[in-house]
């Protein structure tokens, strides 16, 4: 947490608990065990308290999808729907930068709490949250209404709104009229209408069909390119995080397991449990070829002092590369022909090479600041399908 | 040797007496009070029967038929009221029907009044909902006639009387349901109030009270019905209207009477019940 500079909202130490004894002194006495080291479920067995979210630090940058990862219960919802005090922090911080001083979300007075969610932090809900019998453009109007804007001032930048997720011509309609999909479109452009510069989204597109929920997804990170809102995003699926995160934190029982850039969480998952998520992903569109390809300085080198990847061998120095002592071309794979071989930049996808290397019919090389590095071949591309990743 | 029974019956817990000096006393120390009330609630109501008697009945039919044509928009329902009402002047209970009608109006009106704010309330305070629950209980299960007679004690004969009864038979209606429709409210809509700023009043007034509308109303409705099955026990303590000629009737053994003025309740009846109904079913 030291690059307070560009941290848009900081969680410090953040522990959440529910009393469901209804006795007093039932949350300090979690607390003080919580202290001591015991488990969510001795605490939850001996005082009727749940522990929702315990010692969570979490700092979210400025412009940056923040995804928060975890099975069902493992308090990711519980963290986020702190960051706008749906539920009360016990103990810990939530800070949110205003202007040079910094605001604790968390101890606040209610008048400052709503100025808050009025213009700084909106939200997306799993289940839209709209309300039923209010068109689609009363319900993205809703915040502004909150407001007190008038009908007429609060219209033009509706429509504004609307258009941005493409929902000019809906825009008197009623809100069950429209699909899964154009609902939450509508949770996204009452979302957006109050200009908050933080969005809270809790799971905003598992309720949808998987076709849909890409396509949102794409839609989301489109407009966020545009947008540049800082977004603190709970998903239960992996893949979902390692597509729209910049930064990924993996919750478990409460607690942060680890947060990290996905090329963190897959390269190097900090034990077992994050290693465990990391394999149930597609690996098609998430492991590049930086991470699965094998190195120039692994390979074993012939007599003749080339590089030996199986069925081609290349000359490091050259450079070249050989079949059966016979050049062949090589092509980025932008430009690429039949009868060479491919050169793909360290980003390739793991889906994009398994293509490269079918149709050339070659390993695929690998490419690094215009310099070979590595290849890719048929055993690479089995070892990184079957989860057997490299480390580091 | 005394039987046990004998002694449990000789040691009467006084409930009855209690009550009766309850009732006393509330008499000696409010006879203003509700002499008060009378008069108000005696001269709204009289004065609303009047003044629905001043207009002449075709043109109080052609205004329901338009009335009822911009609340619904259905022909089948301009017809039965058209024909319902003709059917009421063509029996000649014309007079007694306005009578029961202002009773019914200015009751549900009383009823919507208390009864709404109350839900509301007790739907946010569960405390107060386990103290109310027991006590609207009593109100629509006790028979009528027995708290006829402290409305009768305490406000003497006529309509006021009546409408007191009515109330207090009909008012759990409302109180029920708007509690029911406020409490059911999804916990996802208060929220998405809540995460845009709303204050209390906020949401009470553009989430809870929007989305248990469905409910209120069919509270409304329930709560006419309840008024409407009261008119001639009112009959009975002097209030005017249709229950007068059935309460003659049942006196004098006419079973033609009887049967006239019981098909025009019955009417009365279906007519308020297709006109406040809401349109759509809830969702």
């Amino acid at each position: 947490m030291s690059e307070t500079a560009n941290v848009a909202l900081d969680f410090r130490n953040i522990d959440i608990l529910f009393d469901r004894s209804g006795r007093r002194g039932a949350i300090e006495a979690a607390l003080a065990r919580l202290d001591a080291g015991e488990t969510r479920e001795e605490i939850s067995r001996a005082l009727k308290v749940t522990v929702g979210v315990a010692g969570a630090n979490l700092g979210v940058a400025r412009g940056e999808i923040s995804v928060l990862m975890g099975l069902s219960g493992s308090g990711k919802s519980t963290l986020l729907r702190a960051a706008n005090r749906l539920n009360q922090p016990i103990r810990g911080e939530v800070r949110i930068g205003n202007g040079s001083a910094w605001l604790d979300i968390a101890r606040c007075d209610g008048d400052t709490l709503r100025e808050l969610r009025k213009t700084r932090i909106a939200m997306v809900f799993q289940q839209f949250g709209l309300l039923p019998w209010r068109s689609v453009r009363d319900n993205v109007g809703f915040g502004l209404e909150l407001r007190g804007m008038a009908p007429s001032v609060r219209r033009e930048i509706v429509e504004e709104k609307l258009a941005l997720v493409g929902l000019s011509s809906w825009a008197d309609a009623q809100v069950h009229e429209l699909s899964g999909g154009m609902q939450q479109r509508v949770g996204l452009a009452r979302a957006f209408a109050t200009d908050a510069d933080i969005l809270l989204m809790d799971e905003p597109f598992s309720a949808l069909d998987p076709l849909i929920r890409r396509k949102l997804q794409d839609e989301l990170m489109d407009l966020q390119k545009r947008l540049k809102k800082t977004i603190l995003f709970v998903s239960h699926d992996i893949d979902e995080a390692l597509k729209i995160g910049s930064r990924i934190t993996i919750m478990r029982e409460g607690r942060i397991v680890q947060t990290g850039t996905p090329g963190d969480i897959t390269l190097r998952p900090i034990n077992d449990y994050v290693a465990d998520f990391i394999r149930h992903m597609n690996p098609l569109p998430t492991i590049l070829a930086a991470a699965f390809m094998r190195r120039f300085r692994d390979l074993p080198v012939r007599p003749d002092g080339l590089l030996d990847a199986g069925t081609i061998a290349i000359d490091q120095h050259a450079p070249t590369a050989h079949v059966a002592d016979r050049g062949v071309v090589m092509r980025a794979c932008g430009e690429w022909e039949p009868g060479a071989v491919c050169i793909v930049p360290t980003h390739m996808s793991l889906g994009e090479v398994i293509v490269m290397r079918q149709r050339s019919g070659f390993p695929v090389l690998v490419e690094e600041d215009g310099q070979l590095v590595g290849v890719c071949d048929d055993a690479d591309i089995y070892q990184a399908l079957s989860g057997e990743r490299r480390r580091g | 040797m005394m039987a046990p029974e004998h002694w449990i019956t000789a040691h009467k817990i006084p409930v009855g007496t209690a009550m009766a000096a309850v009732i006393d006393v509330v008499r000696h120390y409010g006879l203003g009070v509700f002499d008060a009330i009378s008069d108000v609630v005696g001269a709204c109501a009289d004065g609303l029967t009047i003044m629905l008697l001043d207009i002449p009945p075709l043109l109080l039919v052609a205004v329901a038929i338009v009335g009822a044509w911009f609340l619904r928009r259905s022909w089948k329902l301009v017809a039965l009221i058209a024909l319902g009402l003709l059917f009421i002047i063509n029996q000649g209970y014309w007079n007694e029907t306005m009578a029961t009608l202002s009773l019914i109006l200015f009751s549900t009106l009383c009823c919507m009044v208390v009864g709404v704010p109350l839900g509301v309330v007790s739907a946010h305070r569960p405390r107060l909902a386990q103290v109310l629950h027991p006590i609207l209980d009593l109100m629509q299960t006790l028979p009528t006639f027995v708290y006829l007679i402290p409305t009768l004690i305490l406000f003497g004969l006529g309509t006021v009387p009546g409408m007191i009864s009515t109330i207090i038979f009909a008012v759990p209606a409302p109180i029920r349901m708007t509690q029911m429709g406020i409490a059911r409210v999804p916990r996802s809509l208060i929220e998405a109030g809540e995460a845009f700023g709303a204050t209390e009043r906020q949401i009470l007034w553009k989430i809870e009270l929007p989305a248990a509308l469905p409910l209120i109303q069919a509270g409304l409705t329930q709560c006419i019905m309840l008024s409407l099955s009261m008119v001639v026990i009112a009959a009975l303590v002097g209030a005017g209207g249709l229950g007068v000629p059935v309460v003659r009737a049942l006196n004098t053994v006419q079973v033609d009477v009887g049967f006239e003025s019981g098909f025009v309740i019955v009417l009365l009846a279906i007519m308020l019940d297709r006109l406040c109904r809401s349109k759509e079913p809830a969702q």
